[in-house]
């Protein structure tokens, strides 16, 4: 009951008899109990998803369910969910508890999905391996030892695991489509402002996306356009109308780029690299047309993500104080140890390390040198990208430079992280919409994406281009 | 760009965060692989670029003047670390406090 | 010591804080309140709960080009927010956001008087949007500091005037017009004692002549016009005897001991506070453009200016163009009674004198006296065409009708036999009656006897039953007598 990857499947079958939404519940309940070990869930719902079931059977059988009756969605730790515990994985806050739900989530209740519980993450969305959360790392379910990727890992893996038809993420660098990579499911970032970040723990605000994971295009079109559109709650969310993906297949040849340097890039994988441009010729052989272009930026992306975002962060991260929700410390004992040791004892040491860069990029003296040109490289970049969809109408790369490493893999250098970014980041820093479709596998059986990307707002033609590639 | 202990110091206290002597020794080397890496930039010539401030192309966003009761007292203070039935609590020194 | 501090040249400047009147908060729509059960009048936007943003109030906006437009500013087409970052109790978000680079006015200017009485105008050098913290209550728990986060997120304008003050009393006098200037635009109550109106004062000397500015103090924690200007006029001494005595003025914060009438350190100079300002990256931008200014413009109420001048202009003295327009509800009161009457001075005194005494007695506002301008206007004409006279009006009369506020002046006047007779012929009837009843007096009247003239008077409004108009009633006896 539990293996369908779109939702038509599993509304055909809920009509036919063949299950009721009760049962496909239990055999999930089953599934993700079975598969503990992959730490994919901080919490489940088990008792709200029984009953949210029952009443979707009775809609079921009144012909007054919702668009997304008997889909099984899981939400990652950083959307808020009224009445339930939201943590973003971190010690910081612990026992909080929300006092009202993300516009997302109100919109899957309305139309009738199934909450199924809370998904493990990079502590405040800052990591790309899910090994930065207080609740331990998640592992791939492709391979144990491997990570999922992050900082939506737990979402992803449990997609991958069959743990849930679908999962939220949020992807501020690359969170939802790095993730989607490694374990091998369909992971988008809609453009910036289209998907209200109302009710998403904010990190950095003028990057951060809440975005879908799932095994079929169709459960992910159907998330997008449930979430997507105007919001009273959110000031960055844009006016534009929502256009719905076309049922009918695109298959007219398209012009698509990809940027060559970073396919000679010596962070990128061997494997990899190879996949990448057979796929290249794959799709010149179908008719389209596929031109390497230059973008002399790529090597200032990945640092303009981190000056702009761990500035945003930094600030964001300010309300977590110990004073008024959250984690505080026993040994609080005036305002400034409260302050001091409850941040210090709550926070782990990537946040810490991002909130002191963060707090160092917009400090006096150093603000224009930092927060201030990475702003001005942000409009060039932001630029260059227009230009390039004047001529294109896709951007092509690999989602990430190899497939998922080692859990276990430790690093001194805390810049090695970055490079997983490489790929993904271009889409945060202009705003544009990604996808990352799971083409490939590399010689250890390991999955790792093509991604790509369209001008904003263009999202109805980039997922329906990817029908050309992924059949459900 | 190598960062002192004393300059560490100093963001920690506008962070509000507490590092033991051994942490700020790693911090300053981080911070100094970190600094070294983002310091490209530099290498960018962005005379007379207009930054990037606003993602969003929105304009005059505004709300209507029209109060709501949201959430009750109860709920506001539900998730204080320290309360009593009214007020946050933040535990105070025994000395004339400013502001 | 007057001559030594004629030697010194103070400079100083006023920061205001204004708390809007809008329903709702700056950024979020929990109701803005005062007095109310602590925490109760909050939002997760206002608690700073993970996964809130802010939204704009259009009443914020209205308000800032309101305040903008009566002071003459320069309103600014591309407003952005900003956050101002550092950790504090009352402040959940760890910021506060508010205009930095980018303030919805600048320039503009309020004109006040001087300590001697003459015109000044004081420039402001900005005006923008911003929203107030919390409170911590640090003496009501021994152990604990208590936050009460009912007024975080209510929307304030800081005014911040250029540094033009020469005295204690011309802040004083600001401050009355600023207060009088929110209160007309209705966009705050102004009030100092509850919080709506905050002051911090900054405050150096220096030698006449000197180009360079002295060391800057700052006042702080001030609760009533009064004490700023006591503390202005005390720090001036202070920072000149300091001086004088070979001392240096140190950068400093203060605030004003009204027990003693002296200023004293709050705290010493800090690290200024690195604020880490950027652009609010959850605000997009508000456009104002001229249409929007010129509609506020339109619609904005008569100023106190405006009606001073008008006041001037009908011939009232100054004394009474100011009380009239000390307050906008006062102001149109006014405004009516001369709808219906153009005895300008008489309407005036009306309000200056029966008015006023009748709400000082009770500590009530215009708002609630119980009769309508019309009436009042009715009781002018009625005295003005000689129906009653001056004293019945503004006593027996008026009385009456406080009692019966829906009745009519007249009808009521000749209920209770108010009515005064200024019929000249009715009236030269009851003056011959009254000469001729004392053929004797009339012969000493004629003989230089003129304080008998009070004999007749008395017998005229004897025989008219106390209605006749003592003017006319005067001025026919004297013609009788006379003859």
């Amino acid at each position: 009951m539990t293996q369908f990857d779109t939702l038509t499947e599993v509304q055909e079958n809920l009509k036919n008899g063949a299950f009721t939404c009760a049962q496909m519940i239990e055999a999930f309940l089953e599934r993700i109990e079975k598969h503990q070990n992959l730490n994919a869930f901080v919490e489940v719902y088990a008792h709200d998803a029984r009953s949210r079931a029952t009443v979707i059977d009775a809609k079921l059988k009144h012909g007054t369910a919702g668009k997304l009756a008997g889909l099984v969605v899981g939400l990652k730790d950083n959307i808020v969910y009224r009445g339930h515990k939201v943590t973003a994985a971190s010690k910081m806050l612990e026992g909080f508890e929300s006092l009202f739900s993300a516009t997302v989530v109100e919109r899957l209740l309305e139309e009738d999905a199934i909450i199924i519980g809370r998904l493990n993450c990079d502590e405040f969305a800052m990591g790309s391996a899910n090994k930065f959360s207080h609740y331990g790392p998640v592992k791939n379910p492709l391979n144990l030892k491997k990570v999922p990727g992050g900082s939506s890992g737990g979402s992803a893996a449990a997609v991958a695991a069959g743990l849930c038809h679908a999962a939220l993420g949020s992807d501020t660098g690359g969170s939802i489509r790095q993730p989607a990579s490694f374990t091998g499911t369909i992971g988008f970032k809609p453009t910036y402002g289209r998907v209200s970040r109302h009710g998403l723990i904010a990190f950095a605000s003028s990057f951060d996306q809440i975005g879908p994971f799932a095994r079929s295009l169709e459960n992910i079109n159907l998330l997008y356009e449930t979430m997507a559109g105007p919001d009273d709650y959110d000031n960055t969310v844009s006016q534009k109308e929502v256009e719905t993906v076309p049922p009918e297949q695109n298959e007219k040849p398209r012009k698509i780029a990809y940027f060559k340097d970073a396919l000679t890039s010596e962070h990128i994988d061997k494997e990899v690299k190879e996949a990448t441009f057979e796929f290249i010729e794959d799709l010149k052989a179908k008719g389209h047309t596929v031109t390497g272009i230059e973008f002399p930026l790529l090597d200032y992306l990945v640092p303009i993500y981190y000056i702009l975002t761990t500035a945003e962060a930094s600030s964001n991260l300010a309300r977590y104080d110990g004073i008024h929700f959250g984690y505080r410390s026993e040994n609080a004992h005036d305002l400034e140890s409260t302050y001091k040791l409850s941040r210090t004892e709550g926070f782990g040491a990537e946040v810490k390390r991002r909130i002191l860069l963060g707090t160092f990029v917009l400090s006096s003296g150093y603000y224009e040198a930092y927060y201030g040109k990475a702003q001005k490289a942000r409009r060039l970049v932001s630029d260059k990208t227009k230009a390039i969809f004047e001529e294109y109408d896709f951007i092509l790369s690999p989602t990430t430079p190899h497939a998922a490493f080692d859990i276990s893999a430790e690093s001194t250098d805390p810049t090695k992280m970055y490079l997983e970014d490489i790929f993904t980041v271009h889409a945060n820093i202009t705003g544009i919409p990604s996808v990352s479709l799971p083409l490939f596998q590399n010689s250890k059986k390991l999955p790792f994406g093509m991604q790509f990307s369209a001008n904003s707002f263009q999202e109805a033609d980039l997922l329906n281009f990817a029908k050309n590639f992924i059949n459900k | 760009m190598k960062l002192s202990k004393e300059e560490v110091d100093k963001l920690a206290h506008l962070a509000r965060l507490d590092f033991s002597e051994a942490e700020k020794e790693a911090i300053v080397n981080d911070m100094d692989k970190i600094l070294g890496f983002v310091d490209k930039i530099n290498e960018l010539d962005l005379e007379g670029v207009e930054p990037l401030i606003y993602l969003s192309e929105e304009r005059n966003v505004l709300r209507k003047d029209e109060a709501q009761d949201l959430v009750t007292k109860d709920e506001a203070l539900k998730n204080a670390p320290d309360r009593d039935t009214d007020f946050f609590r933040v535990p105070k020194v025994l000395k004339r406090e400013e502001e | 010591m007057e001559d030594i501090l004629k030697s010194y040249e103070p400079v100083i400047g006023l920061e205001i804080h204004v708390q809007l009147n809008t329903a709702s908060k700056a950024y979020s729509s929990d109701a803005t309140s005062y007095g109310e059960e602590p925490n109760s009048k909050v939002s997760p936007i206002t608690l700073g709960h993970p996964g809130t943003l802010p939204m704009l109030n259009e009443g914020v906006l209205e308000s800032a080009v309101k305040l903008g437009v009566a002071c003459n500013c320069q309103i600014r087409e591309v407003n952005e927010f900003a956050r101002k970052n550092y950790f504090y109790a009352d402040l959940p978000k760890g910021y506060q956001i508010t205009q930095d680079k980018t303030p919805i006015c600048n320039g503009g200017f309020v004109e006040i008087k001087d300590a001697n009485g003459a015109d000044k105008k004081i420039n402001l050098t900005r005006i923008h949007m911003e929203e107030d913290s919390g409170k911590s209550s640090h003496d009501i728990d021994p152990f604990n500091t208590l936050i009460d986060l009912n007024r975080a997120g209510t929307p304030l304008l800081e005014i911040v005037s250029e540094p033009e003050f020469k005295d204690g009393t011309e802040a004083y006098n600001y401050l009355s017009e600023m207060r009088k200037l929110v209160r007309y635009l209705d966009i705050s109550d102004g009030n100092m004692e509850e919080g709506s109106l905050r002051c911090d004062v900054n405050i150096s000397v220096k030698p006449k002549g000197q180009k360079e500015f002295g060391t800057k103090v700052e006042v702080k924690n001030l609760n009533s016009f009064r004490n700023v200007q006591k503390s202005i006029d005390f720090e001036i001494k202070r920072q000149v005897e300091l001086i004088e005595s070979g001392g240096t003025v140190t950068q400093q914060t203060r605030t004003f001991d009204a027990g003693s009438g002296k200023t004293q350190v709050l705290r010493a100079k800090e690290d200024a506070h690195d604020y880490r300002y950027f652009n609010e990256p959850d605000l997009q931008p508000v456009i104002v453009k001229e249409d929007y200014i010129a509609s506020v413009k339109r619609n904005l109420p008569a100023l106190p200016k405006e009606l001073f001048a008008k006041y001037r202009k009908l011939k009232l003295s100054e004394y009474d163009a100011n009380l009239l327009t000390e307050s906008k509800e006062l102001a149109s009161y006014y405004e009516e009674i001369i709808e219906h009457t153009q005895n300008y001075k008489g309407a005036a005194n009306w309000i200056m004198g029966s008015i006023k005494s009748y709400l000082n007695e009770r500590a009530a506002s215009i708002a609630e006296f119980p009769l309508q301008a019309k009436t009042i206007a009715e009781l002018q004409i009625l005295v003005d065409a000689g129906k009653v006279s001056n004293s019945a009006a503004t006593g027996e009369l008026f009385k009456a009708l406080l009692e019966d506020p829906e009745a009519s002046p007249s009808e009521l006047a000749q209920k209770l036999n108010l009515i005064q007779e200024s019929n000249e012929d009715e009236l030269m009837a009851f003056v011959k009656q009254a000469l001729s009843k004392y053929p004797d007096k009339v012969e000493a009247y004629r003989n230089g006897k003129k304080g008998v003239q009070g004999l007749f008077m008395g017998e005229v409004m004897k025989l008219s039953k106390g209605k006749a108009d003592p003017k006319v009633a005067s001025k026919l006896v004297t013609q009788e007598l006379e003859k």
